[in-house]
């Protein structure tokens, strides 16, 4: 029998408000535990929270990046579990009436495009962080309750774990573009959660599902799925039923576990949440929003192959996140040499940054940088070898290009009659090269050039001593 | 329609609350009639009648998204019958 994999994932990404979803408290990472708290993020009896207006806007905003419907009408409700990282017993968010519903997104694997569609985007808070380091209890820290999320759930569209991570990723990339997130995994501000069966190929029944939640990184999704895929058809083809239930992701030992069973566990008795008012969209507020939406990573891509002339990859790869988009807009408003700029970024720029332990959104040299290197390469003022020197010089220093190029003479040699005086002596000290050379054999060129180059250290304009061995062999041989 | 009993040890249960035999019977019995008595208004016609969303007749309070101050981590934990450092305590949970 031949199987199919169905999923459906459910994408929690932390806004990048300022403050958190219901009171005033920063929403700022990696702060001291419990400073960050009030009496209304504590679940405090009696305090009254009140919605942050950016957050309906940024979940607006995603809603109509993921091209989804607003809704007019939505309103808060109480999501009621027992667990100590939420203070108040209850979490609040959007249960049947969430503020985005029916988008879709494309993603393309292997040369095949689909859409993957989207059921519904709801609001809610984080809940605290759970450390299990004290020796006869559990701590919590409250800074991250309240933080506002964006809950993106997916239909059971996805088909395999690279279909999941082309999604993930396309989610990622254009949530960056909009600026609702910085979309950071490594701080858990996206974190997916997927819903997985096995069904008979063919077959419109859905076979019976397991959920993984908070996998944190690409690379955990793809392991996740593959794994409990597999753990799914041999449980089946062993004849053994798959039972509901949410599993744990041990990314270390790469196994899943049952956690608990889900039936029970999911009777969070939702009701609406009597101390926030519904949200009440007009036309002319979501009108004004899709009209501010930058342009998205699929138009940017097109435009660059019909405005920059790039292949389609070079495209795609520069259009990946949105700050290196920019890094790249910047660099060709101040230099009209798209390809350069796209060779020299694609190939030389990421392993650097990887040696100096930076990313695209942390680089340290500028755009206008990069320029003046690429011009002094183009300008054969060094060579390309030169200039990959000098930008690995640029990374580490951080000085300019003409000024390291100055200190480490690495300016090209283009005087001839230098060049000649070094190339009479390199060929009257190679005979056997001469004599190969007229003997038709074009090879010794190469070595002759090879030792013109050892003796500049690289720094003859190679055009130009090709040149000059040609006449000076010339004149050997006549 | 009345309560049964296993509806009580149900809703119990989420709850995290204990109830004894004659509890449960005492609280099957009573949980039962506010039901009934509610239910006095399904004999109302209200097909014409929106449904209501949300009680309050007011709509859109929001806050600007501006930060101001926190509690102190000795404030914060302040009424907290244990805590180590920074942090509540709360008995052991599973991970």
């Amino acid at each position: 029998m031949e199987y199919e994999i169905v999923i459906g994932m459910e994408i929690h990404v932390e806004l990048g408000t300022k403050t958190k979803i219901f009171c005033s408290c920063p929403t700022e990472f990696g702060q001291d535990e419990n400073t960050h708290t009030c009496p209304v993020c504590l679940g405090m009896p009696g305090v009254l929270p009140v919605l942050n207006e950016k957050v309906v806007e940024y979940a607006t905003r995603a809603g109509l990046a993921l091209n989804c419907e607003i809704a007019h009408f939505s309103k808060m409700d109480r999501k009621n579990y027992f667990y100590p990282d939420l203070p108040k017993a209850y979490q609040t968010s959007q249960f049947d009436l969430p503020i985005c519903t029916g988008g879709a997104v494309g993603i393309e694997v292997d040369g095949v495009k689909k859409d993957i569609g989207i059921t519904r985007i709801h609001i809610e808070e984080d809940a605290g962080k759970l450390l299990h380091e004290s020796a006869d209890g559990t701590l919590l820290d409250v800074n991250r309750c309240g933080v506002p999320l964006i809950e993106i759930v997916t239909e059971p569209d996805l088909r395999s774990a690279e279909e999941a991570r082309a999604f993930a990723e396309k989610v990622r990339n254009i949530l960056e573009y909009t600026g609702v997130s910085d979309c950071k995994m490594e701080q858990g501000s996206m974190r997916f959660d997927v819903n997985l069966s096995i069904r008979e190929k063919g077959s419109e029944v859905l076979g019976t599902r397991t959920e993984m939640k908070n996998l944190n990184s690409f690379r955990a999704l793809i392991r996740a799925v593959q794994y409990e895929s597999k753990r799914q058809i041999i449980e089946l083809k062993k004849g053994r039923e798959i039972i509901q239930e949410t599993r744990k992701w041990d990314d270390a030992k790469g196994v899943s576990s049952s956690l608990r069973s889900k039936e029970e566990a999911h009777d969070y008795r939702y009701f609406p949440e009597p101390d926030l008012v519904p949200i009440v969209l007009e036309p002319s507020y979501i009108e004004k929003i899709k009209s501010e939406l930058p342009e998205l990573p699929e138009a940017k891509k097109k435009r660059y192959v019909d405005e920059y002339k790039l292949p389609e990859y070079d495209a795609g790869v520069l259009t990946t996140t949105g700050v290196t988009a920019r890094f790249f807009e910047e660099a060709v408003a101040l230099y009209n040499e798209p390809k350069q700029i796209s060779n020299w970024m694609m190939v030389e720029i990421p392993p650097l940054l990887k040696e100096n332990e930076q990313s695209m959104e942390t680089i340290t040299i500028t755009p206008a940088q990069l320029v003046e290197l690429l011009k002094l390469v183009k300008d054969k003022v060094i060579s390309g070898t030169s200039g990959k020197e000098v930008l690995k010089e640029m990374f580490i220093s951080g000085k300019n290009a003409g000024d390291i190029v100055k200190e480490q003479g690495l300016a090209q040699m283009s005087d001839t009659g230098e060049l000649e005086a070094i190339i009479e002596k390199i060929v009257a000290d190679n005979p056997k090269s001469v004599e190969d050379i007229g003997a038709g054999n074009e090879k010794a060129y190469g070595f002759l050039t090879g030792q013109v180059m050892k003796a500049t250290k690289g720094k003859a304009n190679a055009q130009v001593a090709n040149e000059i061995i040609r006449a000076v062999v010339a004149k050997h041989l006549a | 329609m009345s309560l049964i009993r296993e509806d009580v040890t149900y809703v119990a249960n989420l709850a995290r609350l204990e109830f004894s035999e004659d509890e449960v019977t005492a609280l099957a019995d009573q949980l039962g009639a506010v039901l009934d008595y509610a239910e006095t208004l399904s004999g109302l016609d209200t097909s014409q009648i929106k449904a209501t969303e949300h009680v309050l007749a007011v709509q859109n309070v929001f806050r600007e998204d501006e930060i101001k101050s926190c509690l102190s981590n000795e404030d914060a934990l302040a009424n907290a019958p244990e805590s180590e450092a920074g942090c509540f305590k709360v008995p052991r949970v599973m991970e």
